[in-house]
């Protein structure tokens, strides 16, 4: 218990500063705060697996959350039949192309010797391939683009419901992450951020253009949830009943029967949308805790042990029989797809799917941010990360204008200072990020909640 | 004619855009090379650093306009910049001192110092989008062009027309002269050949008596210059944006790894390589081929070999492979 103790302080403020929000601010804003700290929490596990255990950098987050959320637009939208009518043959004659371009591939890889002559064949087969499959594509792309393109225009989904698409959102993930594995992991730390946040750009790059696959930057709207309607809710007599129920002292003030109807159609309203959010949290939440109970278990068994020899020694683990190259490349795969989850996860929560809105700066380095604040090589410490840096990311902008107000009370509201300031209030999110992390760096270089390894 | 008209076309819609855009990135490279090179770590702050030097000179700018200062054709910026170099330096030297140094001192792995320096790239824009906000800022004045595609065709009675933004020339006259006094200060002047041997083996010029603070300031100075002109060029070409900025950090970075990483002439070359991938491969060539095929063999398609979104993608994927095959770069850099 005692050693506990940091833990269970930081996660107690955590909690009463959402409560906190909560009752200042409204209980809708405390619980979608709430949600997203539970995404980003899933997120820096999955870094925090690859930073913290093995030492890998992955500056590709933001690649592996859009494939995840791609994963549920493939899931859980319905399939355009008349799309598939229409290109659908042309589409799989691609994908049997480029599975007979990989076979091939691997088939020379393996035949021949390493010299020129198999290099330049291989650039060959790829060039050639991606001619034939681009004329064979275009008059598929093209008739499905033009099928209804104000709503449809791409080949949709499975129709499936749309929870299943964590699972594959986390395969997608991992075979990404299998590819760029193979490729960079032998590269030196920095490069390999370099070379990963770059392969994070061209899998936007074409999940943003493709749009017979994504809809591109039309966006994917409407997609199915997992969760009640509002509309529906604010018409169910169980759900009136339990509002009522709920507020039933609130109510008994009001002695007119029609004001009465009314703040209870308000509440109804209200409660309908924080009903929904707490429907979202207990399914964040599931996901957290279990996969929090996997990556504890793995930390402390043998597999958790070698992976910190790997990282601490990866020569005298090479010594010890240890296949690092192995190691790096599952333990990529294994934190990308955790990744993956958070990216299907978050498509499901917002219910759209907006291609445009993956950015670095928000996917990628802020994700970063949450896991060297947390702590890496801790989970705990990650999910904290999570929860305290997009806590701060949201509240900054309230914080900043509260100060603003405060420091420049003297000065008359139509000064021009005064109304830049207020003005820029967002931005003030990027300093507190920037500040915090480097502070950070400086003073607590291992984050708030340390590794602690306890050699059992 | 029609090969004249065919050189023109390729002149006009590849050669010298890709020159102009080519020698922006080559500035940017050079500053990402020299940091590595020296201060040893990849700098993901550069793209930030260089939208608050261009925001200076846009302050500056702002303020000469208002006073009525005009270069007459040339742009009021060129003025502003060796003010805006001022500030940029001074920040950089703050920011080294307060943040970078602690750990240099320490001997931090290069990691930690990537890490940081991503705090100071948050930092830094939310200070650029704080003063100027993060819309668009147009900031060029003076003459627009030096030649227009119309005169062009009167002039020679040609069907292309070739055009030149007065932008472009002044960015590649601005990079060769920059660039070539970078190289002489670099290979021929006393402080420059012990920067060369600071990066190559810091401990062995430590013995041989030179002072890594000096070399260190001098080489944030560079990067001082390097960062606001290359800013500035690319500002007056296309526009200011501090998103825009930001994002160019990544053909930078690909330009840099290309060239050789830690060797400023592949970073200047690579720059250009780059570039002209870029644009080559993302250009619709039937305009091209119907000037010099005859009529009957003249191509239905565009003739694009990859749309244009996938500009960027082109560069990384230039990087992949360069990565793959010779991973210290086409001039050999520091070996990974």
């Amino acid at each position: 218990m005692r050693k506990n103790l940091n833990v269970i302080a930081a996660y107690s403020i955590m909690m009463v500063l959402i409560i906190l929000v909560g009752i200042f601010q409204s209980w809708n804003i405390a619980l979608s705060i709430f949600n997203m700290c539970l995404i980003s929490a899933v997120m820096t596990m999955g870094a925090n697996i690859q930073w913290g255990y093995a030492g890998l950098i992955n500056f590709g987050i933001m690649g592996y959350t859009a494939l995840g959320g791609l994963a549920a637009v493939l899931i859980s939208v319905d399939p355009v039949q008349e799309a598939w009518r229409a290109g659908g043959f042309d589409i799989l004659m691609c994908l049997w192309l480029i599975i007979v371009m990989v076979l091939a591939i691997r088939f020379i890889l393996k035949n021949f010797e390493k010299s020129k002559l198999r290099t330049y064949g291989i650039a060959a087969i790829i060039v050639t391939g991606i001619v034939i499959i681009r004329i064979t594509a275009e008059p598929g792309i093209e008739a499905i683009e033009a099928v209804n393109p104000a709503k449809t225009g791409f080949l949709g989904g499975f129709g499936l419901p749309i929870i299943f698409s964590w699972i594959v959102g986390a395969f997608f993930a991992a075979g990404l992450a299998f590819i760029v594995g193979k490729v960079a992991l032998g590269l030196r730390a920095d490069y390999l951020a370099i070379a990963t946040l770059l392969i994070s750009e061209i899998v936007i790059a074409i999940i943003k253009h493709e749009d017979w696959l994504t809809r591109g930057v039309k966006n994917v709207i409407g997609l199915k949830r997992p969760a009640p309607y509002e509309v529906d809710l604010q018409t169910t007599d169980w759900f009136i009943n339990l509002v009522e129920k709920f507020n039933s002292g609130k109510l008994a003030l009001i002695s007119n029967i029609e004001d009465r109807q009314a703040a209870l159609n308000q509440l109804v309203i209200e409660g309908s949308s924080v009903f929904v959010k707490l429907c979202y949290s207990g399914l964040f939440l599931v996901v957290v805790i279990v996969l929090l109970i996997l990556t504890q278990k793995a930390l402390y068994s043998p597999w958790g042990r070698m992976m910190r020899a790997i990282r601490d020694n990866e020569e005298a683990a090479n010594a010890m029989g240890k296949n690092v190259v192995q190691q790096h490349l599952f333990i990529f795969i294994l934190g990308s797809a955790i990744v993956g989850i958070a990216g299907a996860m978050l498509v499901t929560q917002d219910g759209l799917f907006t291609p445009g809105s993956y950015r670095p700066m928000r996917y990628t380095f802020l994700i970063w941010v949450m896991v060297i604040v947390g702590g890496s090589g801790n989970n705990f410490g990650a999910i904290l990360g999570g929860f305290a840096v997009w806590f701060l990311w949201i509240e900054a902008a309230p914080i900043a204008l509260f100060l603003i107000n405060l420091f420049t009370a003297g000065i008359a509201d139509t000064h021009a200072l005064k109304v830049h300031l207020i003005e820029s209030v967002p931005y003030f999110r990027y300093l507190t990020m920037g500040l915090g992390l480097l502070l950070i760096m400086r003073y607590r270089p291992k984050g708030i909640l340390p590794e602690k390894i306890e050699i059992k | 004619m029609d090969i004249l008209n065919s050189i023109i076309l390729l002149l006009n819609y590849i050669f010298i855009p890709a020159l102009s855009y080519g020698s922006q990135l080559a500035l940017g490279a050079i500053f990402v090379t020299l940091i590595y090179g020296i201060l040893r770590f990849a700098n993901f702050a550069t793209g930030d650093m260089m939208s608050f030097g261009t925001m200076v000179t846009i302050l500056f700018t702002w303020y000469l306009q208002s006073l009525g200062f005009s270069l007459g054709v040339l742009p009021t910026a060129l003025v502003a910049i060796p003010f805006a170099i001022m500030f940029m330096v001074a920040y950089m030297l703050f920011i080294d001192k307060f943040v970078f140094s602690y750990y240099r001192v320490n001997k931090s792995p290069p990691v930690q110092l990537a890490m940081v320096s991503i705090g100071v790239m948050f930092v830094t824009q939310a200070i650029v989008r704080i003063i100027i906000g993060p819309a668009d800022q147009r900031f060029f004045d003076g003459q627009k062009f030096i030649i227009k595609a119309r005169e062009f065709k009167e002039m020679t009675g040609l069907n292309e027309g070739l055009a030149i933004k007065s932008t472009q020339v002044l960015t590649i006259f601005v990079t060769i002269v920059l660039v070539s006094l970078l190289f002489w200060f670099l290979n021929k002047t006393k402080t420059g050949k012990s920067m060369k041997a600071y990066s190559d083996n810091e401990d062995l010029a430590l013995l041989s008596g030179i002072d890594p603070k000096r070399i260190v300031m001098i080489t944030w100075i560079i990067a001082g210059i390097l960062a606001t002109i290359g800013g500035v060029l690319y500002g007056l070409d296309k526009s200011f944006k501090p998103f825009t900025y930001f994002n160019n950090m990544l053909p930078i970075f690909a330009a840099a790894i290309v060239g050789g990483i830690g060797n400023p002439f592949g970073a200047f070359l690579g720059g250009y390589v780059i570039a002209f991938s870029e644009i080559f491969l993302t250009y619709a060539y039937k305009k091209f081929f119907s000037y010099i095929l005859p009529e009957s063999m003249e191509p239905e398609s565009l003739v694009q070999l990859l749309s244009t979104d996938y500009k960027f993608a082109v560069s990384f994927s230039i990087l992949v492979i360069v990565l793959l095959y010779r991973p210290s770069g086409i001039f050999k850099g520091k070996v990974l």
